[in-house]
């Protein structure tokens, strides 16, 4: 099958002395939920976010589908609603309802009408367990609802792909099984996402392949089970002792 | 002693003369503030550009315009210029004058309500596909209102009175058209007192004009007055 996401010895730089990615190389087929793991600082945001070229790169080549991410013709606003993504601060529009944030790249971008992007609006509501709160603002909204609103944002523009940056390392330990349980559904409905995340409960459950990033490289690229079993890097064992520890 | 005269007083409180100075006022104020804003936003988004020939142009301007009285600008325009051979009618001169400050003034206003927006308001926005300009227009702009629009506020009061400078250059607004009155009837505590209330009544009007726009651009900020709403 044609890969959905493709990054060919991908090199970035911040300024003129430190390397961020070093040629970093990563295939995600449709369908497949990929888990991007790694210690602070080895460039897992940075990595994620020149798939939909938040991030430019300065070597190496990204394409998403059929689309040239790096190349300098390509129009980014296009490719990115094509490609959902969902942050670490969950980032809703503030001054935007619940159904606003969910409907302005409906409307804007995609060329919806207000009743088409309300009724899209109101499904996701439903399936991200959130229809009672569509006229809140996000802060009268906990963390986990604020996510579970970001996903929804994301989904409302039917994204050919799901990009997660760590989507709950900001949330109490009490609300991160709500947004990984509509993560867990998405993925089982066949998704393709790339996941930065340490819940390795969550890669357990759904992830095809375990990334490992160290110092900007990517260190591993294995299989899940393979992984947990048996990672093939020490810096990888050192890792995932740490994480799984407490 | 002459004392206070009421009846000069109520006489000159209805004044057409008076009113029309008043209304000439509050005019140079709104086209001021409107195309001070507009400018001030060029200016803005010039001293943020990455193109440092850009930035430095709109720094070196609000240095110059905020370093200077405004009397003496005024004076520059009006009276300097003509020396050189460039013209300015009275009204041009004071609007060209006015619109320069704010301009300078608010471009800061405007920087700072823009980089008040946390940057994953602009990496949301682009995440879903939005160009630089739906950017600025639907998800920046808003949400930079709320924090511009109090000072702005400050600069709307402020530029009402501030008209008044243009009276040295023969400006025929609220001040002048007092004291040419006042040349002719020598009533000048009751005059001034006109003025002076006529003044007041703009800047009290703008306050309850300014506390509807400041709530509008502040919901999703304020949980009870969003909860009221929702019922
Ligand atoms: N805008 C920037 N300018 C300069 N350096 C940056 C910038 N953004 C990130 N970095 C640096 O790049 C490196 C990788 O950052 P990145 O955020 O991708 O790491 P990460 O793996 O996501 O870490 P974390 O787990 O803490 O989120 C870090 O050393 C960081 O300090
Ligand atoms: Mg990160």
């Amino acid at each position: 099958m044609k890969p959905m996401i493709i990054l060919e010895d991908v090199d970035k730089w911040y300024g003129k002395n430190f390397q961020v990615l070093k040629s970093c190389s990563l295939i995600v087929s449709p369908g497949e939920v990929v888990v991007i793991c790694g210690p602070s600082g080895s460039g897992k945001s940075t990595l994620i976010k020149c798939v939909n070229g938040l991030e430019p790169v300065q070597g190496g080549r990204i394409s998403v589908k059929d689309m040239e991410v790096t190349g300098p013709r390509t129009k980014l606003p296009k490719l990115r609603s094509h490609v959902g993504m969902v942050f670490q601060h969950f980032d809703l529009f503030p001054h935007m309802t619940v159904t606003e944030n969910i409907c302005i790249g409906q409307t804007r971008v995609l060329g919806r009408t207000q009743t088409e992007a309300e009724a899209k609006t109101a499904a996701l509501l439903e399936r991200v367990g959130m229809s009672d709160h569509a006229r809140k603002y996000p802060i009268q909204l906990s963390g986990g609802q604020q996510q579970r609103i970001a996903i929804a944002r994301a989904l409302a523009m039917d994204p050919i792909a799901m990009l997660f940056d760590e989507p709950t390392s900001a949330l109490d330990p009490e609300m991160i099984t709500e947004v990984l349980d509509v993560m867990v559904e998405l993925a089982n409905e066949g998704m393709t996402m790339m996941v930065v995340t340490h819940e390795m409960g969550f890669a357990r459950k759904v992830a095809d392949r375990v990334v490992f990033m160290d110092g900007g490289e990517v260190v591993e690229d294995t299989p899940k089970d393979e992984f947990f079993a048996s990672p093939k890097s020490q810096r990888a064992v050192e890792f995932l002792s740490k994480i799984l520890d407490h | 002693m002459k004392g206070w005269n009421w009846d000069g007083f109520f006489e000159y409180l209805t004044n057409t003369y008076i009113l029309e100075g008043a209304a000439v006022t509050l005019g140079l104020t709104i086209a001021a503030m409107t195309l001070g804003v507009v400018a001030g936003c060029v200016v803005a988004l010039m001293r943020m550009s990455p193109f440092r020939i850009l930035s430095n142009i709109a720094y070196f301007y609000t240095w110059l315009i905020r370093g200077t009285p405004l009397l003496v600008q005024l004076i520059i325009i009006y009276t300097g210029l003509p020396q050189i051979g460039i013209k300015f009618s009275v009204l041009e001169a004071t609007l060209i004058g006015l619109v320069m400050n704010e301009a300078a003034y608010l471009s800061e206003i405007i920087r700072s309500g823009i980089s008040s927006v946390p940057k994953g308001q602009s990496n949301a926005a682009r995440a879903v596909g939005m160009t630089d300009v739906q950017m600025m227009r639907y998800i920046i702009a808003p949400q930079a209102a709320r924090i511009i629009i109090p000072p702005l506020g400050n600069s709307v009061n402020g530029c009402l009175k501030t008209t008044s400078i243009a009276s040295i250059i023969s400006m025929e607004e609220l001040l002048r058209r007092t004291q040419v009155l006042i040349q002719e009837k020598f009533m000048v505590l009751e005059l001034f007192v006109v003025a002076a209330l006529y003044y007041l009544l703009m800047t009290t009007a703008w306050d309850l004009i300014q506390r509807r726009i400041e709530r509008h651009f502040g919901r999703g900020y304020d949980i009870k007055a969003d909860a009221a709403e929702q019922r």
